[in-house]
């Protein structure tokens, strides 16, 4: 990376580029991927899902990180139950089993669900850097529409294809309403 | 998503949101009941009334608590009375919300967007009421941490073979997983309100509360994985709840609670007078905010058809009940029964049958499940019933159970009373300062149901 290319990156967080409608949105981030970028994002109001396709997005360690935490959970539910009712405190009462197992899965169940849904949520927001007060996007003027009715698609500086010029122009291809320079 | 489906006229009441609505109009007329509108004398009235009602819990619990549970009208053979009564009721109360908010996103049902954030907070009110009882019924509610498995001092632990433990576990979970779920709903919200506000102080609370959101395309990805794991996750949880709850007393071996019934009974109950109360909310919100091309017909007709279907399977739970107390062939079930019908509590026993049999069957007629004020009549009337159900499984079961010579009869106390319209006062009030802080609807699920949110690509030039 030269000089120059450095400097823009410390004072140049990327060029954003704002769209009317969800469909422009979505055609414009597959031929932003398609050109070969990497370090992009858009930028909307509410899920779509067709971004997924478009941007190729698949992470799928949500998912993994619930299933070991309720795995972990439900393993520790049984195990809490079955030590202390055989371990820490045995009662005898007519010679039943220790380890009850019928008995025991109700609170197998729910430690089961208590932590792989803390899971669920805690790796999402870990995964997705939150909570993060202060991001550069937040400096483009008209970027509190993207959480109410407009769609946006930023091109970040760190990625190695970028170029000032050339990415301006190469979204103003793509049809934006307008397109911005994202202050760091 | 939502296409409009082509009904026949008798069907079809009306769009899931009307029309006219675009993504930035919903936005701002949701957030702008939080940001723009200013505080009524009614929504101050109304707080004033509710928190009146929490005085009530204030100080029947302080009088419970200098003098002991002895001020409630529990006794031998009646020893659980209002507090179990109560604690059932509102834990079904909650029931709906997570009914509404995980169980139709996995049936892609999409006219619950509107509904589910006031359900789920409904459903937090309501467990957190319901919590209230069994701390309270201990008598020493400071030493409640006591349920809890922890090394201590006395080597002593709870057992867990006992469904008592199990709703400690049931129900702390519940409460724990029905606030993250709301709270992940709440994230993209609040970032909406961050942006839509001016007032710095607002945008900080807000931002902060949103943990600086910025709807992502990597984010929602994500976002949208962890919610469809949290409602499949709920989705049992729900079920499990009700579930343990009927088995304090289906695993008892009292006469009238030792039926395998009993849990999808419950469960079916549970859901049943979760929808009435989300009605019995609804409609008046819906009204005082001007919410009817949001809450539309369409709401109401659906939530008075759950209603229906779920009265249906209580009323067959109630048959059933009778029938296995003639079936066993055992003496005592078959008394339980027949003192239940005739006995000193019959009254109350033909009450409910007539609340929560005979008024839900007007909701079959189209005409009264699209008549918002009879609706609303009919959800009150279904709340009394559910509530008349508990007070006659607890009490007709208990006051009459073996032996003639150990029975006995029950009546609450005033400060029973106090507790209970104390609790509601708590849900009451809890519901109002939620309508006024946060969002009461889930603003961007919303979105996803206008047709300006469906892609259309442009044409390649």
């Amino acid at each position: 990376m030269s000089v120059q290319a450095l400097e823009t990156v410390h004072t140049l967080y990327g060029i954003m580029a704002e769209f009317e409608t969800p469909g422009h949105l979505v055609a414009a981030a597959r031929k932003v991927r398609l050109a070969g970028f990497k370090k992009f994002d858009a930028y909307t109001p509410y899920p779509i899902h067709e971004l997924d396709e478009a941007m190729d997005l698949h992470d799928n360690r949500v998912s993994l990180y619930t299933l070991i935490g309720g795995c972990l959970g439900g393993i520790g539910g049984f195990s809490l139950a079955s030590w202390v009712q055989s371990v820490a405190l045995p009662l005898n009462i007519g010679g039943r089993p220790l380890i009850s197992v019928p008995m025991f899965i109700p609170v197998t169940f729910e430690c089961t669900i208590l932590i792989g849904g803390l899971t669920a949520a805690i790796s999402m927001l870990l995964l997705n850097g939150l909570p993060l007060p202060y991001h550069p996007v937040f400096n483009v003027d008209r970027f509190v529409d993207a959480s109410r009715s407009k769609f946006f698609l930023c091109i970040e500086s760190a990625d190695a294809k970028f170029d000032r010029d050339n990415t301006v122009s190469f979204l103003e291809s793509l049809n934006p309403v307008e397109i911005a320079e994202v202050a760091r | 998503m939502s296409q409009p489906v082509e009904l026949p006229d008798q069907i079809y009441v009306g769009p899931v949101i009307d029309e006219g609505h675009s993504l930035a109009s919903v936005s701002d007329k949701v957030g702008g009941i939080v940001l723009k509108r200013k505080t009524t004398l009614g929504w101050v009235f109304g707080l004033i009334v509710a928190f009146g009602l929490l005085q009530a819990l204030m100080a029947s619990a302080t009088w419970l608590l200098i003098k002991g549970v002895g001020v409630w009208g529990i006794n031998i053979p009646v020893g659980w009375g209002f507090a179990i009564i109560n604690f059932v009721w509102w834990i079904g109360i909650g029931h709906a919300g997570t009914l509404i908010s995980a169980i139709l996103l996995l049936l892609n049902q999409s006219w619950r967007n509107a509904i589910n954030r006031f359900a789920e907070a409904m459903t937090l009110f309501a467990v957190m009421c319901a919590g209230m009882f069994p701390v309270l019924h201990t008598g020493r509610p400071w030493l409640a941490y006591w349920l809890l498995p922890y090394p201590n001092t006395m080597a002593l632990w709870p057992q867990f073979r006992s469904p008592l433990l199990w709703d400690v576990f049931a129900v702390t979970t519940y409460l724990t997983i029905s606030a993250v779920f709301w709270f992940v709903g709440l994230i993209p919200d609040l970032a909406t309100l961050r942006d839509s506000t001016r007032k710095p102080w607002q945008q900080k609370v807000f931002g902060m509360l949103s943990m600086g959101w910025r709807g992502s395309a990597r984010h929602w990805q994500r976002y949208e994985k962890a919610s469809l794991l949290l409602a499949g996750m709920a989705t049992p949880l729900v079920v499990s709840v009700h579930t343990v709850v009927s088995f304090d007393f289906a695993v008892s071996m009292i006469p009238g609670w030792h039926t395998t019934i009993f849990p999808p009974y419950f469960v079916a109950g549970a859901i049943y007078s979760g929808f009435a109360m989300v009605l019995t909310l609804m409609i008046p919100v819906r009204k005082f905010y001007g919410l009817e091309d949001i809450i539309t017909m369409r709401h109401l007709n659906n939530m008075a058809k759950v209603t229906l279907a779920t009265a249906l399977i209580v009323g067959y739970g109630y048959i059933m009940e009778a029938f296995f107390g003639y079936f066993s062939a055992d003496v005592y079930e078959r008394f339980m029964v027949w003192n239940r019908m005739t006995g000193p509590y019959a009254v109350f026993y033909y009450t409910l049958i007539f609340c929560n049999i005979i008024t839900p069957q007007f909701l079959w007629a189209k005409r009264i499940r699209t008549s918002p004020g009879i609706l609303w009549i009919i959800s009150i009337i279904v709340n009394i019933g559910m509530w008349l159900e508990r007070f006659v499984i607890v009490v007709t079961s208990l006051h009459r159970d073996f032996l003639p010579s150990s029975w006995g009869m029950y009546a609450p106390t005033i400060w029973d009373f106090g507790v209970f319209f104390g609790t509601i006062g708590l849900f009451l009030f809890l519901i109002f300062l939620f309508v006024r802080a946060l969002p009461m609807i889930t603003i961007f699920e919303l979105r996803m149901l206008l047709p300006g949110a469906r892609v259309k690509e442009p044409v390649a030039q």
